[in-house]
């Protein structure tokens, strides 16, 4: 496989705009308060694409098509729960969240409790799970150069686009503002659909290509036994075409069916019979949604955003078009992965960056068999998505990361005297050192799927933030030691037992024996949520009844910022321009 | 609140009575949810296609409550008394 003009010159145009709409950007927001606040004469509409944008990273893009192709029906769970964890956030979290004018989650966890002490450990999630967000990045960079530039090692692409980014951050770039970030979204929204599109016009829909896995299949595929298989044009055939799977693609019927290979596979790994296995694998699908459904709710970029909204209304309408924005982008991935079971399936056989997380970027390259350099075209398309996903996400986590460092970690709790001049060195400094952290850890994370990993940060986030903001946005009683007691404890467990699979998963702790003599323990370190949430929330509960004086003496008051309308002119604007991020 | 915490919980019944119901529906009845709809199975058609559309409506009544409660919520209190920020909201 040699270079393919198209595709480089449709990755290298994006980085180019990405970079330059970077700068450019971060030169027309000056302060800290103009990235925030300049937006909030926005339109929902653009507000809502830029949420979008800064929301579908590697994962969505490549993660979810590549998930799909590798375990079918199961995966479909997380672009559902990536979609609809918004509803969470729109019932419960993001109208009182906008009314009480706290730029970040830390500064929330501060201004609701009056705690400073409380923003300094609220302050540690920001950076777990931001580190756990930018792994699935790196793999998405470390995939994606790899086909780009064939011969290309994988930890080689991970250090570039790391460097890059980096670089970038440090010196002022990435400033992500609206504008920037909306384009984003439109550009990954053309970027998958069309290439679906063109691929469903030529080898047939989404429901024949799914048929094609069917238990009525006939042995379609022995006219195709060959390579070379039948000329194209298939897409008035009833059938689809479809290559002989490998030894190691799953079966067309536990692929297709619920409690498959992804949600089953700790039973099977403990030789459960199959039987015995389903309520294993239900166990570990209602823990993932729940993991997803809460954790969007819960992560720091993100919420960030809401804040660029005029007022409450317009927030909660800004998250319903998100929902409808994002839900219309979720529909395309899957199809990539159903039409790569059929059309790429040599993917199965290899693994890491050759494996099929790669799909949505080498699968339009088909298309070159039916009319040459259109599959290259298409490809380029998707290669350019892909770059704008994995680079936007990275830079906006490396930005709050950096932030949270620069600002809390060593502003207010090393240095609280620290000068402007100081405090914008460590910013670059701290930008320079996350970010090779994140390069480094982004070369260990090859053999793991990258939806997977970003459905590990979500699980974090869920049992940290998420209990965090929505008891303190719904109980009065809650107190700040109760409220850092259940964070500190479902957040850090779950860290915990995230970590502990995946570095077993990685050899480097030899846990294998125990994962088989114990399938449920595994399934419930795996996924931690469905424990850890209902945990955090539990020990807020009892520890808050525990120190029921402590209660804040205003906290009347503050729920009324947080409930009522704003045209009751209870606003506040709790954070004033000193206490926004210095950079 | 108190109001806009049950416009919320009714939402968020109907939300989770689908999401945590399908699992349900795959696990007790495979048949029913394998049936071929166009090529999709049902489970498939359900969670890879009409489960956006869903969330939405829910969102979408959900806004339309919520927006039409603050309405009146700040009417009541400005027909009460004109100094609105002394008055507590029923709370």
């Amino acid at each position: 496989m040699t270079i393919d003009p198209w595709v480089i010159i449709f990755s290298a145009a994006t980085v180019i705009a990405t970079i330059v709409m970077g700068f450019w950007s971060a030169q027309k927001s000056k302060t800290a308060s103009d990235f925030f606040v300049a937006g909030r004469s926005v339109s929902v509409g653009w507000n809502a694409s830029a949420i979008s944008g800064e929301y579908l990273s590697a994962a969505s893009f490549m993660g979810v098509a590549g998930m799909v192709m590798s375990a079918g029906y199961d995966a479909l769970w997380y672009p559902v729960g990536y979609a609809c964890g918004y509803l969470f956030l729109l019932l419960f979290i993001a109208g009182p969240l906008r009314r009480f004018g706290a730029y970040t989650i830390p500064d929330f966890a501060e201004g609701r409790f009056d705690s400073p002490l409380f923003r300094k450990i609220a302050v540690i999630f920001v950076l777990f799970i931001g580190f756990f967000y930018t792994m699935p990045q790196m793999k998405g960079a470390g995939t994606t150069l790899a086909y780009i530039i064939p011969g290309m090692p994988y930890w080689g692409g991970v250090l570039l686009v790391g460097a890059v980014i980096t670089l970038n951050v440090a010196l002022g770039g990435m400033k992500g503002i609206t504008l920037v970030q909306a384009f984003q979204y439109w550009l990954k929204m053309f970027a998958i659909s069309v290439p679906v599109f063109v691929l469903m016009a030529v080898y047939g829909h989404y429901g024949t290509q799914l048929a094609a896995n069917g238990p009525s299949l006939e042995p379609v595929s022995a006219s195709l036994a060959s390579p070379g298989y039948r000329a194209p044009g298939a897409g008035n055939d009833q059938q689809a075409i479809r290559k002989p799977l490998p030894e190691k693609a799953p079966s067309d019927q536990v692929w297709l069916a619920p409690f498959g290979p992804l949600t089953s596979k700790a039973a099977r790994a403990a030789e459960v019979p199959a039987e015995k296995s389903r309520p294993f694998a239900l166990l570990y699908t209602y823990s993932l949604i729940i993991a997803l459904v809460c954790g969007t709710a819960g992560l720091p970029h993100i919420l960030v955003r809401f804040y660029t909204n005029p007022d409450g209304v317009a927030a909660k309408r800004t998250t319903m078009w998100v929902m409808i924005l994002i839900g219309v982008f979720y529909i395309f991935p899957p199809i990539f992965g159903v039409i790569g079971r059929n059309l790429l399936p040599e993917l199965y056989a290899a693994t890491g960056a050759k494996g099929t997380d790669k799909i949505v970027l080498e699968l339009p390259r088909v298309l070159n068999e039916v009319l040459p350099g259109l599959g290259s075209l298409m490809s380029g398309i998707t290669c350019a998505g892909a770059f704008a996903a994995f680079m936007s996400t990275f830079s906006g986590l490396l930005v709050s990361m950096t932030g949270a460092l620069a600002h809390d970690v060593y502003g207010r709790i090393l240095r609280p005297h620290s000068s402007q001049q100081q405090r914008m060195r460590m910013f670059r400094l701290g930008a320079v050192i996350l970010g090779s952290g994140a390069v480094v850890a982004g070369t260990f994370v090859e053999p793991f799927q990258i939806n997977f990993m970003v459905g590990q940060a979500f699980a974090i986030a869920a049992a940290s933030y998420f209990p965090l903001l929505f008891m303190s946005v719904w109980w009065r009683g809650l107190t700040m030691k109760g409220a850092a007691t259940g964070m500190l404890a479902g957040g850090l467990l779950a860290v915990g037992a995230i970590s502990l699979t995946s570095f077993s998963d990685l050899k480097w702790l030899d846990l294998g024996w125990f994962w088989t003599a114990h399938p449920l323990l595994r399934i419930l370190s795996e996924q931690p949520a469905i424990w850890a949430v209902p945990l955090a929330i539990t020990l807020m509960v009892l520890v808050s009844k525990a120190t029921r004086a402590e209660v804040p003496a205003d906290v009347r008051m503050k729920m009324l910022v947080l409930h009522a309308p704003e045209k009751l002119g209870l606003k506040q604007e709790y954070i004033q321009e000193h206490a926004a991020p210095t950079h | 609140m108190r109001r806009q915490l049950r416009v919320s919980v009714a939402c968020v019944v109907a939300f989770l009575s689908v999401l945590f119901g399908l699992p349900v529906l795959n696990y007790l009845a495979p048949e029913l949810m394998g049936r071929q709809v166009l090529g999709f199975t049902l489970t498939w058609a359900v969670l890879g296609v009409g489960f956006f559309p869903a969330v939405w409506i829910i969102a979408w009544i959900f806004i339309r409550y919520s927006i039409a409660l603050e309405e009146r919520e700040w009417r009541e209190v400005a027909a009460q008394e004109p100094n609105a920020e002394s008055r507590q909201l029923q709370d």
